[in-house]
């Protein structure tokens, strides 16, 4: 399988601080990747420079063979990288198919179809029901669906998750994770989450990627990783012995 | 293009427009003339809160300083009809685009660099207080001591050079009014409009899904600075004078606001039924303390301010949200908690 993403010796500073120190990694078409890592690993700051939101200090990230590291957040978008924000930002005075049009506006100028087409996307996750409803006004579990029926609206290649599933209790984490597995299945959705739900991490992802104080320690098969003895030792610690 | 505008809008409330237009086309017919001047007065304030309301209430932009675009209107279509003899449907495209020139300076210079919140609501005043500043000075237009246009007792209405009676003031203001509703209208269920709404809500987020932020705000400045421009040649025309002192006061810019805010920033109706509550009751407050031979010339500026001050308290998204969920307007749903 050829790279979709390729993020190579990327590094970030923050006056002094190394958020996310030499990150080499590829994320191969139609997988599910995951970046896993302690509080303060780097993980949001290497979603933030993927997704455009900060240029990186050094290295390169490609996406289809194009380099696109300092390109803006739009353009990232137009090029065909969805994502989600940790702290769900939908736009609450709107409604749920609103919200979504706006997303499927990008590939469909024409509003009705953009409707239709999120409408389409609402069917999907569940929220078709709620589709009037203000986005504001959605409990956190909708909100986060909402938020992955938006950018997933503008039809992406990639889909950046960013903490998709922090928050959600036992059975909505079961329920994300299986639609992550539909997407993933069923229209060749090559997706890139960062995660703490352990439990959710090893059902959904093909491959992990382990972030310490910004380095990469650890990349491989979700069972290969938490055997890791860096892994254990730096993340999981003693819960995990 | 009519059956696209019309589609999705509710028969009950395709009625109600009618009704309200059919009240409006025949006011003159049972209005005396001070009632139509206030008709008059309204329209205009439900025209210039609907251009205002373009930039703040559907793209997210608080402009404070839109009498600059009514006043470079006004300035531009009246110098060119006092000098040239130019009248104001020529001279209203050209007004539209020194309006539109200026609204892409100011919007380039601020969304360019990243200027939002009260630093755009300053960077709006502090042009509207300096081209104040610039055309007391601006002798080509009379400075401080202020431009005429020719006045004359008419007993005819020249329509072609705005020249007449009130009541063909009143026409030409209603059909710019009705003209800005559709134009409104149709530009919220656009990809623009859809835009602008995101952008309003969360620019970050905006951003996520591929939206030029800075192109879309700057569509928005444009359109609503080239919106209000035509305000100023009606009121070059209908007042026949134009100070600086009081064309480009900020006052003059705060009381294009306060009809949307009190209305319903970012709806449709919210500038229609803003003017009319506050300038409709606040000259029948007036009325009515002449009446009782009350002289109280600040009355109504506290009327605006108590107005403010309830709605901001009591409705703070403004009259008409609730107004729509009452009639059914509203598509979005709030569920019950």
């Amino acid at each position: 399988m050829a790279a979709l993403l390729e993020v190579a010796n990327v590094s970030k500073n923050f006056s002094g601080l190394r958020a996310v120190a030499d990150v080499t990694f590829a994320v191969p078409e139609g997988a599910i990747f995951a970046v896993i890592g302690p509080n303060g690993a780097g993980k949001t700051t290497l979603f933030n420079l993927i997704a455009g939101v900060f240029a990186p200090d050094a290295g390169e990230i490609a996406f289809n063979g194009v380099r696109i590291d300092g390109q803006p957040p739009d353009e990232i978008c137009r090029r065909g990288i969805g994502r989600t924000f940790q702290i769900v930002r939908p736009f609450p005075g709107l409604s749920v198919e609103e919200n979504v049009t706006i997303g499927a506006l990008l590939r469909q100028p024409d509003p009705a179809a953009a409707m239709r087409r999120a409408h389409e996307i609402l069917w999907r996750l569940d929220l078709f029901d709620k589709r009037r409803h203000l986005a504001g006004a959605l409990t956190l579990p909708d909100r986060k669906r909402l938020e992955v029926a938006r950018a997933l609206a503008t039809e992406p290649k990639l889909l950046l998750l960013d903490e998709v599933m922090a928050g959600l209790r036992p059975t909505e984490t079961d329920r994300m994770v299986d639609i992550l597995k539909m997407l993933n299945k069923e229209s060749g959705l090559t997706i890139l989450l960062i995660e703490h739900v352990m439990r959710a991490v090893m059902s959904v992802a093909t491959r992990v990627l382990v972030l310490h104080h910004g380095a990469a320690i650890a990349e491989g098969t979700p069972d290969a990783v938490v055997r890791d003895p860096a892994v254990v030792a730096s993340y999981l610690g003693a819960e995990a012995v | 293009m009519i059956a696209r505008l019309l589609h999705g809008v509710p028969r009950h409330a395709l009625l109600l427009l009618a009704g309200l237009l059919a009240i409006l086309v025949a006011a003159p017919i049972f209005a005396d003339d001070y009632l139509v001047t206030v008709l008059i007065l309204i329209l205009y304030f439900a025209y210039t809160g609907q251009a205002w309301n373009i930039l703040m209430g559907f793209a997210g932009q608080l402009s404070l300083g839109h009498a600059l675009f009514v006043g470079l209107g006004a300035y531009t279509s009246a110098a060119l009809y006092v000098h040239f003899g130019i009248g104001p449907w020529i001279g209203m495209p050209v007004a539209i685009l020194i309006s539109v020139a200026c609204g892409a300076i100011i919007g380039f210079l601020a969304f360019r660099f990243g200027v939002g919140g009260v630093y755009f609501a300053i960077l709006t005043i502090a042009f509207c207080e300096f081209t104040r500043i610039g055309f007391d000075h601006f002798d080509w237009v009379a400075g401080s001591s202020g431009l005429f246009l020719p006045v004359a007792n008419y007993t005819r209405n020249d329509l072609i050079n705005l020249r007449g009676q009130p009541v063909m003031f009143y026409y030409v203001i209603l059909a710019l009014t009705v003209a800005a509703f559709v134009m409104c209208h149709a530009l919220l269920r656009s990809r623009v409009g859809y835009y602008w709404q995101a952008i309003r809500e969360d620019e970050a987020a905006a951003r996520s899904l591929g939206i030029s932020t800075f192109r879309y705000k700057m569509i928005a400045i444009v359109i609503s600075s080239g919106m209000t421009a035509p305000a100023g040649v009606f009121y070059a025309f209908y007042y026949n004078n134009l100070f600086p002192e009081q064309t480009f006061f900020i006052l003059r810019s705060i009381e294009i606001i306060l009809g949307p805010i009190i209305g319903g920033v970012g709806t449709l109706f919210g500038p229609v039924i803003g003017a009319f509550l506050l300038t409709g009751l606040s000259e029948a407050l007036q009325e009515l303390l002449t009446a009782y031979g009350l002289d109280t010339p600040g009355a109504k500026r506290v009327f605006y301010g108590v107005c403010l001050l309830v709605v901001v308290m009591v409705l703070p998204n403004g009259i008409w949200p609730p107004i729509a969920r009452l009639l059914r307007l509203d598509r979005r749903e709030t569920p019950e908690t």
